[in-house]
């Protein structure tokens, strides 16, 4: 856990750049601060490894004060990934991705061996590690970026606007590859980025920074986007929330009709298998647009249904076969209920306190 | 015939004081020696400029002042301090050699993206290994052109060590001028040049293997077209 208690940052000049900042960021997670620029985030992010020394206030990381250890040491024992990597480009890939063990004494030859693995880890092809960053496309360097942050298997990482320098695509990518590392590996992260869409996508947390380096709020995406505790966190949050919101509801939690249910006068048709062909009625067969499975979430349902013909959405089990439908209204009834009980679950601890 | 001098091979004996290989030599000496002087002094100096930023301004005012500063009179004042000798000759020529090699330096370790110290910083270097780990292997192409530089100015002023009552390859510029042996100049002259041209060459030799292929473009050929990885279908992950 990596606490901030009462951080502030102050300039010189007499700019704020964070201001009494207290702040948990649970172990084996995803925290995102998100926020627009100059807001404090990157500061905070960078006060975290001592890259910047707060002014007043403490930060711990498992209890510890970060500044009980020399600066060099400590951030050997946590992962650091910047914006467009930041890779060094007179060291072949393999010899950035040794970097830190071999600064805590590992031998370069073990570090090197090690360093292979890890490429393959983040998606890279082993034989790229001879060649130099300026052969490597953007992606491949921030990868290579990533591979670098955890070599020494630092339980936390920091991330600085990891993804914001290569395009859409690449970043989708990338994005995915994280969630999916982070799967295996469990780090701590903390990741700074300005993209509202990447931290909700991202964070199992989300801080969100407002102007003059106030925490406007810090909450689950899911709870960001239901709720915003304010007018600021809700123009951030942007267009749409209500919809993107149940992409962290789970679909299975509508009740299903069965699969022969006639509506409004169409019938699912079926091969024999009971795999839907498509739905039967007075204009023909027109097709499902689609069907949902196991874990799908309540956005993905959503849009099954709006597709339809019928209005429904067809689940179907792993082999396929349609085992049930979602109709219209009794989506619309789930996501009515979860989004009372969601917005109750909030009010109730302000008004007990 | 103005080449005679040059061409007779009596002048290229090994033994012979006044012969080329021994002139070579000793020109060879007073230019090693002033660049490595030269180098100790103000290697440092623009290393430590150029990686904490401060004293930035000085330095290179300093610089410039060194360098419009005329050697020969450089030279004069030194003899009038300490007399006849490898020291004042010594001292004229370090005082050529520093502004190059410090200006370069220093503009070369500044020159390393800020990103890139920032990534060494966060990784857990201390700021010496910033500095020496990374700061100077990138700086490195820029640093070896600095000191180029010097060693083709030490090399062609190191002829007033003749002036100074020392060897050298000044000696036949000045006896041949004095003694209007104008093949002994040209010869000297000529023989100059070809030195100069020669360590540049080892220099520039130099800067290749001390170069990474990463720094100086040797190791960006190849750039992958697609920005998707080799080896990993489209759409899969």
């Amino acid at each position: 856990m990596i606490e901030f208690e009462g951080v502030t940052k102050r300039y010189p000049d007499g700019t704020v750049a964070v201001e009494d900042l207290s702040l948990k960021v649970e172990t084996g997670q995803i925290t995102v601060f998100v926020g627009p620029s100059g807001c404090g985030k990157t500061t905070a992010l960078r006060m975290i490894n001592r890259m910047i020394e707060p002014t007043s206030g403490r930060i711990l990381i498992d209890g510890d004060d970060v500044t009980s250890r020399p600066e060099a040491l400590l951030r050997r024992d946590i992962g650091y990934v910047i914006q467009a990597a930041g890779l060094f480009p007179h060291r072949t890939v393999l010899d950035n991705v040794a970097t830190v063990p071999v600064l805590q004494g590992v031998s370069r030859r073990e570090a090197r061996a090690s360093a292979r693995g890890l490429l393959e880890r983040v998606g890279l092809p082993a034989n790229l590690g001879e060649r130099y960053p300026a052969q490597l496309s953007g992606g491949q360097q921030q990868r290579v970026g990533v591979a670098r942050a955890l070599a020494a298997d630092p339980p936390v990482l920091l991330m600085d606007e990891p993804f914001s320098a290569v395009d859409p695509v690449v970043r989708d990518d990338l994005q995915q590859e994280l969630l999916r590392l982070q799967g295996e590996l469990g780090k701590t992260i903390v990741l700074v980025t300005h993209d509202i869409d990447e931290a909700i996508r991202l964070g199992d947390k989300v801080a969100v920074f407002a102007n003059g380096a106030r925490l406007a709020q810090y909450a689950p995406p899911a709870d960001l986007l239901a709720a915003p505790a304010d007018d600021f966190v809700s123009s951030l949050v942007g267009r749409d929330r209500g919809f993107r919101g149940l992409s962290f509801t789970d679909g299975s939690q509508v009740a299903l009709k069965p699969v022969d249910h006639t509506v409004d006068g169409l019938t699912l048709e079926v091969d024999r298998d009971g795999r839907p062909l498509g739905w039967r009625g007075p204009d023909g067969l027109l097709p499902t647009e689609g069907t949902f499975g196991d874990g799908a979430n309540l956005r993905t349902v959503t849009d099954l249904v709006i597709l339809s013909p019928a209005g429904a959405a067809v689940r179907v089990d792993a082999e396929g076969r349609a085992d049930g439908l979602v109709l219209l209204e009794d989506l619309a009834g789930s996501v009515r209920s979860q989004q009372r009980e969601r917005l109750a679950a909030l009010a109730t601890p302000e008004e007990a306190g | 015939m103005t080449l005679d001098y040059l061409l007779d091979a009596a002048n290229w004996s090994l033994t012979s004081p006044d012969g080329f290989p021994q002139r070579i030599l000793e020109h060879l000496g007073y230019t090693f020696l002033a660049l490595v002087i030269a180098a100790v002094i103000a290697f440092p100096i623009g290393l430590l400029i150029g990686h904490t930023g401060r004293g930035a301004l000085v330095a290179i005012n300093l610089g410039n002042a060194g360098r419009a500063l005329p050697t020969l009179g450089v030279l004069m004042l030194a003899l009038a301090l300490v007399g006849i000798g490898l020291v004042p000759v010594t001292f004229a020529l370090v005082v050529l050699a520093i502004p190059p090699i410090l200006a370069t330096t220093y503009a070369g370790i500044q020159s390393v993206a800020d990103e890139t110290v920032d990534a060494a910083r966060g990784v857990g270097m201390t700021e010496a290994q910033i500095a020496w780990r990374v700061e100077v292997p990138i700086a490195m192409p820029i640093i070896i052109g600095g000191l180029r530089n010097a060693s083709l100015q030490v090399v062609s002023t190191a002829t007033i060590a003749a002036y100074a009552g020392l060897g050298g390859l000044g000696r036949y510029l000045f006896d041949g001028l004095a003694t209007l042996q104008y093949d002994k100049v040209v010869a000297g002259a000529i023989v100059l040049a070809v030195l100069a041209v020669a360590i540049d060459l080892a220099l520039a030799g130099a800067q290749r293997l001390l170069v990474s292929p990463g720094v100086d473009g040797r190791g960006a050929g190849n750039r992958p077209t697609t920005a998707r990885p080799a080896g990993r279908p489209a759409g899969a992950g």
